[in-house]
């Protein structure tokens, strides 16, 4: 399939490049728990899961009939061009996780009702598991990872959120900054109860939801003391 | 399987004429689904409850989207335009301003973003049984799970029962009805226009429907005439969740007010029946009237007449009831 197979993964998929080039030396040196999961996705070491993530793997239409839209995209991500091989049926979140190793954006249910993989399309908040990827060519995608500065500085959001010890487990944590992102650009100086509708479609399990406000209007400039 | 694997495979069309999309779902027919922000249809693909073959992404046509003020003062909104773009309106929030506040209440930050008023207005009942894929009346076979002693039915109907016990669960729609909107509907036939209140169908009519949509056919745009612009509104939805939740009841209401005597008005209702319920008899009970706490609670209890209720929704009778009075009292 490929000229050279040692750039695709046993579903013909290309492999995942990481967004700093530093990360895939450091995965190479020092194998973290979430390195050696990524790698293990991305090299199709385990077959059975990558068919497991990619559902579709016998008896059904494996092969959609010619027609459609061509497969190789070219997607705008974080600022950089990234070319890619998009199912006609894949989702937003299924090729920034599973195809450019964008992991940071959470998938919690896949059904629109959680706000895990929201992610911002021409800074529009959105989410990532109820958007065709082939929906958003041509458009602007923005994920948590697009967020740091060149030198590797926390955006202000993201840093009010561990001065306001925003999260707790932390599963939810970059849908609910890619909102909060999302609310700061379009508001630079929301109400505290503009902040809570822009972050309400954003489910959180641990109920740390007045630490994520308290994060939002530190973030904006704004005293983070709960009016609640 | 879990719920992270892909939705089944089909082969995806973007088009971007309106003319170029009928083509294709013309020739697509049964095997053809019309997609606009997919926030209905991601969860019938991913269910395996819907298995189109060829998907029809409207989104990429730019003439169905946007509102534009029409030269009889009213306004026509492209089928496409977001729900978000709807509820941050100028012209809609100033002289139509049940819909912005409709449109505000549906689902979440993100599902406004990308869901379309069209969608709202066309999306499928949400019985929980027919959602399951169960073969139900609704999906074509014999029987209604939800109308059973046992039935969990407290989100259905208080009206038109008829096999099926769905109900619309749109929170624009009843603004729409309101407004005496008119669809514009375009076919391999061409375009018709058809009023808000006859747009969407019960099960008596056609059971496996909730609009007159055949197959083929898309709903392109919405009129809404100046007949009732600047008039008082009142919008409220009450469900489980003030986000995500569809409506348990919702009342959308507009009227004209001179002096202290209501001098005309329309009310309509979701989520009590396969349609929005435009409620006639509370709309005559008013009329002519000065607004009064007695007239608010009089309107409320003719609005409920004639419900006949399930099970498990005996609520909603009071909940409409004290929706109407509200709407009467606070518009």
């Amino acid at each position: 399939m490929a000229e050279n197979p040692r750039d695709r993964d046993v579903l013909g998929y290309p492999e995942p490049r990481y967004e700093r080039s530093g990360l895939s030396d450091l995965a190479s040196r020092k194998a973290t728990r979430r390195q050696f999961i990524k790698g293990i996705i991305a090299s199709g070491a385990a077959v059975s899961s990558a068919a497991y993530l990619f559902g579709c793997s016998s008896g059904e239409r494996a092969v959609a009939p010619a027609g459609g839209v061509e497969r190789m995209l070219t997607l705008r991500v974080n600022g950089q061009e990234r070319h890619v091989d998009v199912l006609p049926n894949e989702t937003l979140a299924m090729t920034l996780r599973y195809k450019l190793g964008l992991t940071g954006t959470k998938l919690g249910c896949d059904r629109g009702e959680c706000g895990a993989c929201t992610v911002l399309i021409d800074d529009v908040p959105t989410y990532a598991c109820s958007t065709l990827t082939h929906q958003v060519r041509n458009r602007s995608i923005e994920t948590i990872e697009g967020l740091e500065g060149p030198n590797g500085e926390l955006h202000p959001v993201q840093q009010a959120m561990i001065d306001e010890l925003g999260p707790q487990c932390g599963f939810c944590t970059p849908g609910q900054i890619m909102s909060a992102v999302g609310l700061l650009r379009a508001n630079p100086r929301p109400t505290r109860e503009e902040a809570r509708l822009a972050l309400s479609g954003n489910l959180c399990r641990c109920g740390a939801y007045d630490h994520y406000l308290n994060a939002v209007m530190r973030a904006a400039g704004q005293s983070a003391v709960s009016q609640a | 399987m879990g719920t992270r694997d892909m939705m089944p495979s089909f082969e995806l069309y973007q088009p971007d004429t309106l003319e170029a999309a009928l083509d294709l779902l013309g020739r697509f027919g049964e095997d053809g689904w019309a997609l606009a922000g997919g926030n209905d249809s991601f969860d019938w693909f991913k269910d395996r409850v819907k298995r189109p073959r060829y998907v029809v992404d409207l989104t990429g046509i730019e003439a169905l989207k946007g509102i534009r003020e029409t030269a009889d003062g009213g306004v026509e909104i492209g089928a496409l335009t977001t729900l978000t773009e709807i509820e941050r309106s100028d012209v809609i929030r100033s002289r139509f301003g049940v819909l912005a506040e409709a449109a505000s209440k549906v689902a979440s930050p993100q599902i406004r973003n990308t869901g379309t008023i069209g969608g709202n207005l066309c999306q499928d009942a949400r019985c929980w049984y027919y959602r399951y894929g169960v073969h139900c009346y609704r999906a074509g076979g014999n029987t209604c799970y939800a109308d059973t002693p046992e039935g969990q039915n407290r989100e259905h109907c208080l009206w038109g029962a008829d096999r099926c016990v769905a109900v619309s669960p749109s929170d624009t729609a009843p603004a729409m009805v309101v407004l005496d909107a008119r669809m514009v509907v375009a076919g391999p036939n061409g375009e018709r226009e058809v009023p808000a209140e006859q747009f969407f169908i019960g099960p008596s009519i056609d059971i496996t429907r909730m609009t007159v949509l055949e197959p083929g056919e898309l709903l392109t745009a919405i009129r809404i005439p100046p007949s009732w612009a600047g008039a008082r509104f009142y919008f409220e939805k009450v469900a489980d969740r003030n986000v995500w939740d569809f409506p348990l009841v919702n009342i959308a209401a507009a009227m004209r007010v001179n002096g202290n005597v209501i001098e005309d008005a329309r009310f309509a209702a979701g989520a009590v029946q396969c349609t929005p319920r435009r409620l006639t008899v509370v709309e005559e009970v008013v009329r002519g009237q000065p607004r009064s706490e007695d007239l608010a609670r009089l309107a409320g209890q003719s609005a409920v007449r004639g419900a006949t209720p399930l099970n498990y929704n005996h609520f909603k009778i009071p909940l409409l009831q004290n929706l109407v009075m509200r709407a009467v009292r606070d518009a």
